[in-house]
């Protein structure tokens, strides 16, 4: 009796960290075993395992446009802001200039303001410039969340970057571009990917800042939010789980890379 | 999502050269915030004091400053549900949230990255579809209502979702990561050394924990809460999926005067006021907390 608790108290911990991971995973759960459900309309009772919405994920009216849209502005926002955002971290990591804290703050602000503040004033400037909303307003919004989310990402891996090796580069005589393009740039790419993986996750899941700078352009997350209402098609689970798996396998054969490579 | 990570108090080997290149390389995504994030800003301002002129449905600028008591005095309840809200979803994510980071930093041993994958992972996974899944789940139709009541735990009127607490709990699902991994992040970062030193010092675990650990993790609570409660603050979703009529929040009352309404000056002033009121709370909270280098 007395080595159960011993055993309780030295493990409660884990414990804890086990049931707030089964408390994460809950609904992932969930969304993935009602993706084999033999739904017809909504897909709210199990009425059985069948694989054919895995067979035809585009099954379900409008899913594959709204989600084709998803993928074209996740993608273009993702490769413009990691750009600008990589930019500014390596400015901030490796310069002193005038206005450091000016542009610290000017990252920070889009960070520290709510969703919906940020769409209601893009929406409102659009309306005040006569812009129609469109695929082309919501990448410019998408790319503007997303810059501060790079800036962060890819600054803490800057910092730990020791500046002697790009010192050793210019001293065999590499130039600014060569060094940054041969020592910087590598030691970099584990930060950049990272950032550029979450500047994508960002904004394929937005939905907020979506809704009020798109207009009538479709996104999966505005397909789910409106067919919430009538009852959401299991194909948008099949979306949602295979967007899981993907993600994971990346981020796995990510960090197993990035150990190899540490091992060279 | 390691945010807030290398700050800008400590940088070694910066290159003093007065050369335009750190300008030229702040250029172009500095002048891409500006565009559309300072110029939005302060359109929403000048939209909020504008009125609605007349027939060609078009808002004119009258700077009628009373927009913003009209819009707050008709939204009063929603406001303070909207803080009140944000601040339990950030606590509950917390109290969540700081035993898993602890046990992921100190206890996991080689598990430690699988981890860490695994706290991110429900992300990949719409947060639609996940907070629809916790109604489904949770609602009338649902495995753990119709468990309870036939235990007679609750009583068949009774139901979880439609509720403040299914928002709350929502919203504390919902932003649950960016709370953990700065916690993470800043336990981590704890030299073991200086645990050794507490018990060499005949310090117990307890003490340890609490004279030690938990200041050296500040910054990272600091951090996650701020990522918790300022968008849990903003939320809308939750409080429509999960929450009855009774639990409307500002965002939706700000999403209705956008859309439903098209009311755009009382929705202006109402998103000013959401700002400027996180913004003040943080400010005063990053000054009490003293984690200057978040900015």
């Amino acid at each position: 009796m007395k080595s159960i608790s011993k055993w309780l108290s030295k493990n409660l911990i884990r414990i804890y960290a086990f049931f707030a991971f089964v408390y994460l995973f809950i609904p992932v759960a969930y969304t993935f075993i009602f993706s084999f459900n033999d739904s017809r309309k909504t897909n709210l009772v199990w009425r059985g395992f069948t694989l054919d919405k895995w067979k035809n994920p585009c099954g379900a009216p409008d899913v594959c446009s709204a989600l084709g849209n998803s993928f074209i502005i996740g993608l273009t926002a993702t490769v413009i802001s990691t750009i600008l955002g990589t930019l500014i971290a390596f400015a901030l990591g490796r310069y002193k200039f005038r206005g450091r804290s000016g542009t610290n703050l000017l990252i920070f602000l889009p960070m520290a303001t709510p969703e919906i503040v940020l769409g209601a004033s893009l929406l409102t400037m659009f309306v005040n410039i006569g812009f129609n909303t469109s695929l082309t307003s919501v990448i410019i919004a998408h790319v503007m969340f997303c810059i501060s989310f790079v800036v962060v990402t890819v600054k803490a891996r800057v910092a730990t970057l020791d500046p002697k090796l790009e010192q050793a580069a210019m001293d065999l005589y590499a130039n600014e571009w060569q060094t940054f393009r041969r020592v910087t740039l590598p030691l970099l790419a584990p930060g950049i990917a990272a950032a550029a993986l979450l500047a994508f996750s960002l904004s394929f899941d937005d939905f907020i800042i979506t809704n009020f700078t798109a207009g009538t352009v479709n996104t999966f997350p505005k397909f789910v939010y409106v067919s919430a209402g009538r009852g959401i098609p299991a194909q948008a689970n099949v979306i949602g789980s295979a967007m899981f798996f993907i993600a994971l396998i990346i981020v796995i054969v990510g960090q197993v890379v990035s150990r190899k490579r540490q091992k060279l | 999502m390691a945010a807030f990570k290398g700050t800008s108090t400590k940088v070694f080997g910066l290159n003093e050269n007065r050369s335009a290149l750190p300008y030229l390389l702040l250029l172009p995504g500095l002048l891409w915030l500006t565009l559309f994030f300072i110029v939005p800003i302060f359109s929403l301002g000048q939209m909020s004091t504008k009125v609605s002129g007349g027939e060609t449905g078009e808002f004119v600028q009258s700077y009628r400053f009373s927009n913003y008591l009209d819009a707050f005095s008709a939204s009063q309840e929603q406001f303070l549900r909207s803080f009140v809200y944000g601040i339990l979803a950030t606590l509950i994510a917390l109290a969540i949230s700081y035993p898993l980071a602890y046990a992921i930093a100190f206890k996991s041993g080689k598990w430690k990255n699988i981890l860490l994958v695994l706290v991110v992972a429900p992300f990949f996974v719409s947060f639609l579809l996940r907070t629809i899944a916790w109604k489904q789940i949770l609602g009338e139709e649902g495995p753990v209502v119709s468990f309870l009541r036939t235990l007679h735990l609750i009583s068949p009127q009774t139901s979880i979702t439609s509720s403040a607490f299914a928002v709350v709990t929502g919203l504390a699902y919902n932003f649950l990561p960016f709370m953990t991994l700065p916690i993470y992040a800043s336990l981590e970062r704890i030299d073991p050394r200086t645990l050794e030193a507490a018990s060499d010092l005949y310090a117990n675990g307890f003490t340890t924990f609490r004279k030690v650990t938990l200041p050296l993790s500040m910054p990272g609570v600091v951090a996650g809460t701020l990522l918790t409660f300022i968008p849990a603050a903003g939320d809308y979703i939750n409080a429509t999926i999960l929450g009855s009529p009774a639990n409307k929040m500002l965002g939706n009352v700000i999403e209705a005067r956008f859309f439903k309404i098209v009311d755009y000056p009382a929705a202006a002033a109402l998103s000013f006021t959401l700002m400027a009121a996180i913004l003040v709370l943080v400010t005063l909270y990053i000054r009490r907390a003293g984690t200057e280098e978040l900015i």
